[in-house]
Order: structure tokens, then C-alpha cells, then sequence
């Protein structure tokens, strides 16, 4: 019925000037049509193909190295290279078993130092002014210290902890990695903190909760993801550092806890220096071990990154529900 | 009488104290973490003051390392340092600006379009999904580069690189041995692997901050170059690339201080020879690697001088380090003020 209603459209009149008037006059349409022919478009066709190709090529190194480390560090995994103590020259057997322990030790007291500085000053820089002067300095400190290179930590820690306490230790090992791991965290936590949605800081405040009750009830729950994710990648970093640890937990031969002593005050054996140590030895067993080693520590550093990127999501998630 | 339910109440007196507390505490360790910086630096400053005047500037311009006769200088590490750092900035910079472009551009996600479009799937629920995933992908391997410790490409490069790039050098060095570049032999560890390496080990860093200042031009820049006819790399030469230069740049700059303090790989695949040369293929050392061989052995009167040397990179890294983050902050204004004001 409706459609009835509709006058049937009359067919346009041409204009007596249409052709005066039409805007395509004169055009070419069959320039404008995409051909390889035109050097622009080859041109552009030709730097797209360069940079697939540049893309691509930097993509070999990472299959490389991680096809590499499959192929000859896998082949010397196997149960006894985690209990075992690292070999002597020569000797066909070992493992590196105290290293991934001296590792875990070194990295665990790192992020024991690290995360308190790192969280509390996140907090205040999440709930201070943007003009507060404080909070800039501790900005432009940990902006300093993300490009800090990971040998000055080390320097730093050789100068504090080994010349004051007289030797080699997996304390000053920690305390250099803390030093590298602290901007990531900071930040990361700063920026987890401030994601949080103001509706819920509001809405804390409005009931009356004083700024520390917001912080801790509302904030930091809130924010706990995020905040580990910058945990995680900072852990990732620290394992991976070989630099700082070269000249201050250094290397041991032996195992780092001994009949039931921890011994934080020795030199203490890492993945990292152990492979370090290891690639320059002219013994086959020890080039194999130290590829082993690789592998194993490669894995460590892609399951905290990969946890810290999952935990990351989760942080997205919660804000998407908020 | 109505009766009246009191839910809240001010914050009672133990309250008041732990708020205060926590506050005076958050603040305390803010103040702590500048405190470390500055302690840093002063640290290796003032350990390094003794060396310092005892060899005063001729410590940075003489050629020799020599601990028996305790002649020290470190002119050749200098050189090492700059030499290695912008060689791999060179390559890092034109490999990790392609791949930024590349992924910023949504070429993988065209290319996966225009393959399902092919056979007719591009809109599929399943299948319409994956150029997005593709993207990722890819970004997340470039970013995975960053994740392998330096250690480990030292490995590599010592039983990848220079094995296989050992012949070419040999055949350049005889064929072109008059070319100052390759006026040396490449016997085992040299200047070019450790180049090589060291600019794989850069390249996520300009890859991830160009990629992110590409992506925050605004589309309307790119749309409207489009709809004036422009082609594709008419477009990013001429419009996305400048707009988002500064960003381009402040990372760049970054990556160039981290090549300067990156140490493993270079102390592994530079030879560590005190020579100051032009070849490519010619063993070297940077202040870096010359502190990681050096330090552990250290007798407490080499300490010092080491110090020194630590100090001459604390203060070439500490320069270009703030140079980049001084372009960065002045270019991310822009986008960031347009996110602030979305949010808000």
C-alpha cells in the first residue's frame, strides 16, 4: 500500500549543459585504473616487496638461535644436567644444576629488593599531582636507570657490597640486578595503578576511605595484574643479565646450599656466567653444555615473559568489566 | 523517634595514623629511589676521582693498556664503542624501520586479506579473524627478540655468525683489500660479527617505539593523503613518516645508547684487542667489554682505573640516554594528550 503512495520516479531530463556540466568531463578513466605500468605505482609496489624482505630477514636470527638452541641444547638435557655440578675440563659427564639453583636464588633476592621500592613508589606516583616535584624526579630516575647499562650495575655493586664486605656473593649479584629490575617494575605499576578506573578510586573516597584504605582495597587489588606483569618482565630481564653478575656473584663450582648451610656470603654460580664461562672453553662438552644451559635459561626468561603477558591481558579484561 | 543507622563515620584516630604512615612511607620511598640513581652515579664518580687525578685527561686519548707496566688509557675502547654502536645503529636502524613500517601498515594483515579474499573466506567468522592474528604474530616474534638474553646471542654469534660469515669476509679482504673496510683479516671474533649481532639486539627497540609513533598519526593525515590520489609509500614517505619522525628519532637515539652499554655480546664476538682500526673484520674492544674481562681479575689498584673507564661510559650513555628521552617527551605530547581527552 505504502509503495503505491510512492510517485514512480520520472526519468531525469538531460540538462541542456549536462556535458558543460559534468565534473568527469574530459577525464580519462582508464588512467585512473591501478597498472604496474606507471612508475609511481612500481615504485610502491617495489618498496613493499623491499621491506617484506627486510622484515622477513630480521626474522632469521630469532629461528636461528631458537632452532639452535633446540637442536645441540637439546640433545644434552637430560635429568643429569639439573642435579649435577658443572664439569672439569675434560670430563664427559656434569651438569649445571647449581647454576639454575644460583639463578633462582640471585633473581628471588633481586625481586625482594626491587618490588617494595618499586611498588610503594609507584603508589605515590600514581596518587601524586602531575606538577609535584617529587614525582617527576622519580620519574625522570627511573627513565635514567631503564637506559642504564647492565655492566654500571654491576660496577655499582662491585663498589658497594664486594669492597665493603670483602668478597665475591650472591648478595651483591641481587643488589645489581635490583638496580636494573627496578624501572620496570616502577613504571609498570605506576601505569597499572593509574589504569585503574576512577569511578572505583571515587567511589572509596565518597564513602569516606581514608587514601591509605583506597589504596590497599581498592587500588592495589585492582591493579595486582598489571603490576605483576611488571614483576614478571623485570624477573625476565634480571635471569638474563650476564654483565652484572661477571664481577659480583662470579662463579662457583659448587652447590650454593651445602648440608643444609645457605652460603650468601660465597661466589655463587648463574646460568648466565656459567654460559659465558663455557663458550669460551676449547672442550666439546662444556660448548654442549653451555648450549644446554642456553636452552634451559631461554626457557626461563620466555615463561616469565609469558606469564607477565598473560597476566597482562587479564589486567585489560578486569578494566573492560569495570 | 526515627532511629538512626550510622553506616559511616570519620576515620577514627588509629586510622588517621596508619593513613599518615603509609602515606610518609610511599613518599620515603620515592625519595629512596631517587636517592639510588643519584648514589649511583656518585658512587662509580667518586670511586673513579683518585684514577682520575692520578692520570687525569691523557687517560682518554692514549692508546695503552698495559697493567705490568701500569701504563692505562683507553682511547682504543672509545673508538670501539662508537665505532661498534653506530655501525649496528646503521643496520639496526634500516632492518628495525622497515619491519616498524611493515607492521604499522598492516602489510601482513593486507596480504592475509587479500589470500582469504581469494578464496572468498574473508569474511568468514573463523578465518576473517586471522590477518589480525597474523599481525600479532609477527609483532610478537620481533618482540621476542628482545627477549633473548645478550649472553645467548654471544653464543650465537661465536658458533653462527662468524663461521658463517668468515668466507665472504676472506674473499672481500683479498679481492678488495685495498678498501679500508676490509683492509684486515677476519680471524675469528672481529668488528663485523659482533655489528651484526649487536644490531639484531637493538632492533626491537626501534622496531616497538617507530612502530608506536607510526601507529599514533592520526588516520585522518593518512585518509585524506589517499583521497588526494596519493599511492601507498607516497603516503608514508611523504605524510605518516615526517609526522611521526620525532618519535622515529627519540627512539632511535634510545637504541644507540643501549648499543653503547651492551656488554656480553660484544665481550664475546670483538676479540678483545686494544687496536684502534677502521676494518670491519679487525678485532677490538669497547669500554664495556674491557670492564667485564678486566674487573674480575682486578688487583684493588686496577680497581680505580677501571672505575675511570666505567665513568667515561656512565657519561656517554648518560648523554644519549637523555637526549632520547628528551625527543620522546617532547614528541608524545600529541598522541597522549588525545588519549587523556578520550579518556576523560
Amino acid at each position: 500500500m505504502t509503495q503505491e503512495e510512492v510517485k514512480p520516479t520520472t526519468a531525469i531530463q538531460p540538462h541542456p549543459d549536462a556535458e558543460e556540466l559534468n565534473p568527469f568531463r574530459g577525464v580519462d578513466f582508464s588512467k585512473l585504473e591501478r597498472s604496474l605500468r606507471r612508475p609511481r605505482t612500481l615504485l610502491s609496489v617495489l618498496f613493499s616487496g623491499i621491506i617484506t624482505v627486510m622484515t622477513l630477514l630480521a626474522m632469521i636470527p630469532l629461528f636461528s638461535v631458537v632452532g639452535l638452541l633446540l637442536w645441540r641444547g637439546g640433545r644434552k638435557l637430560s635429568i643429569a644436567a639439573f642435579t649435577q655440578l658443572p664439569p672439569a675440563p675434560l670430563d664427559l659427564n656434569g651438569g649445571f644444576g647449581n647454576a639454575i639453583l644460583g639463578t633462582l636464588v640471585i633473581v628471588g633476592m633481586a625481586t625482594l629488593i626491587s618490588v617494595p621500592i618499586g611498588i610503594f613508589s609507584a603508589i605515590f606516583l600514581a596518587q601524586s599531582k602531575s606538577d609535584n616535584r617529587l614525582a617527576s624526579s622519580v620519574r625522570f630516575a627511573a627513565k635514567v636507570l631503564t637506559g642504564f647499562p647492565s655492566i654500571l650495575a654491576g660496577v655499582f655493586a662491585y663498589g658497594l657490597v664486594v669492597t665493603a664486605t670483602g668478597g665475591y656473593s650472591a648478595i651483591a649479584g641481587a643488589v645489581a640486578l635490583s638496580i636494573l629490575m627496578l624501572p620496570t617494575i616502577l613504571l609498570t605499576a605506576e601505569d597499572a595503578i593509574r589504569m585503574v578506573p576512577s569511578k572505583m578510586k571515587e567511589a572509596a573516597i565518597g564513602m569516606g576511605a581514608t587514601d591509605a584504605q583506597t589504596v590497599w582495597m581498592v587500588l592495589l587489588p585492582t591493579a595486582v595484574p598489571g603490576i605483576l606483569t611488571g614483576v614478571m618482565l623485570a624477573i625476565a630481564r634480571g635471569a638474563g643479565e650476564t654483565a652484572p653478575l661477571l664481577f659480583t656473584s662470579l662463579f662457583s663450582n659448587y652447590w650454593l646450599i651445602w648440608h643444609g648451610h645457605v652460603k650468601l656470603m660465597q661466589p655463587t654460580a648463574s646460568l648466565a656466567v656459567l654460559i659465558y664461562n663455557f663458550a669460551g672453553m676449547p672442550y666439546a662438552n662444556q660448548e654442549e653444555m653451555a648450549w644446554a644451559a642456553a636452552l634451559v635459561l631461554v626457557l626461563m626468561v620466555l615463561a616469565a615473559n609469558l606469564i607477565g603477558q598473560i597476566l597482562s591481558r587479564k589486567q585489560v579484561d578486569s578494566n573492560k568489566q569495570g | 523517634m526515627p532511629v538512626e543507622i550510622q553506616i559511616s563515620q570519620p576515620p577514627t584516630r588509629v586510622q588517621t595514623v596508619i593513613d599518615n604512615a603509609f602515606r610518609a612511607v610511599c613518599q620515603g620511598f620515592a625519595w629512596l629511589a631517587v636517592a639510588i640513581a643519584i648514589f649511583i652515579v656518585l658512587k662509580i664518580v667518586i670511586a673513579a676521582l683518585p684514577a682520575i687525578h692520578q692520570y687525569g685527561f691523557g687517560f682518554l686519548t692514549g692508546r695503552v693498556w698495559d697493567p705490568h707496566k701500569r701504563v692505562y688509557s683507553i682511547l682504543p675502547e672509545i673508538w670501539g664503542t662508537l665505532y661498534s654502536s653506530v655501525f649496528a645503529l646503521i643496520l639496526g636502524t634500516a632492518f628495525g624501520l622497515a619491519a616498524a613500517v611493515f607492521l604499522a601498515e598492516g602489510f601482513v594483515a593486507d596480504a592475509v586479506f587479500g589470500l582469504l579474499k581469494s578464496v572468498k573466506l574473508q569474511f568468514h567468522p573463523v578465518w576473517g579473524k586471522l590477518p589480525a592474528q597474523v599481525d600479532n604474530l609477527f609483532r610478537n616474534l620481533i618482540e621476542l627478540l628482545a627477549a633473548i638474553p645478550s649472553v645467548v646471542y654471544g653464543l650465537w654469534g661465536l658458533f653462527v655468525v662468524i663461521p658463517l660469515i668468515r668466507p665472504a669476509c676472506d674473499w672481500l679482504h683479498t679481492e678488495l683489500g685495498w678498501f679500508p673496510l676490509f683492509s684486515t683479516n677476519l680471524s675469528g671474533p672481529g668488528m663485523l660479527p659482533a655489528v651484526i649481532v649487536l644490531s639484531i639486539m637493538i632492533l626491537p627497540t626501534i622496531t616497538a617505539i617507530s612502530r608506536g609513533a607510526l601507529v599514533a598519526v592520526p588516520s585522518r593525515l593518512r585518509m585524506a593523503a589517499y583521497g588526494l590520489g596519493a599511492t601507498r609509500w607516497e603516503t608514508i614517505l611523504a605524510v605518516t613518516a615526517p609526522s611521526a619522525s620525532r618519535g622515529i628519532f627519540g627512539g632511535v637515539v634510545l637504541a644507540f645508547g643501549r648499543a653503547l652499554g651492551e656488554t656480553m655480546a660484544l665481550a664475546m664476538l670483538l676479540g678483545n684487542a686494544n687496536v684502534i682500526s677502521i676494518s670491519l673484520f679487525s678485532p677490538a674492544n669497547t669500554l664495556a667489554a674491557l670492564l667485564a674481562n678486566a674487573f674480575p681479575e682486578a688487583g684493588p689498584k686496577d680497581v680505580g682505573v677501571l672505575m675511570y673507564a666505567a665513568t667515561a661510559l656512565l657519561a656517554i650513555t648518560l648523554v644519549v640516554n637523555a637526549a632520547g628521552a628528551f625527543i620522546l617527551k617532547s614528541t608524545s605530547v600529541d598522541p597522549e594528550g588525545e588519549l587523556e581527552g578520550r579518556k576523560a
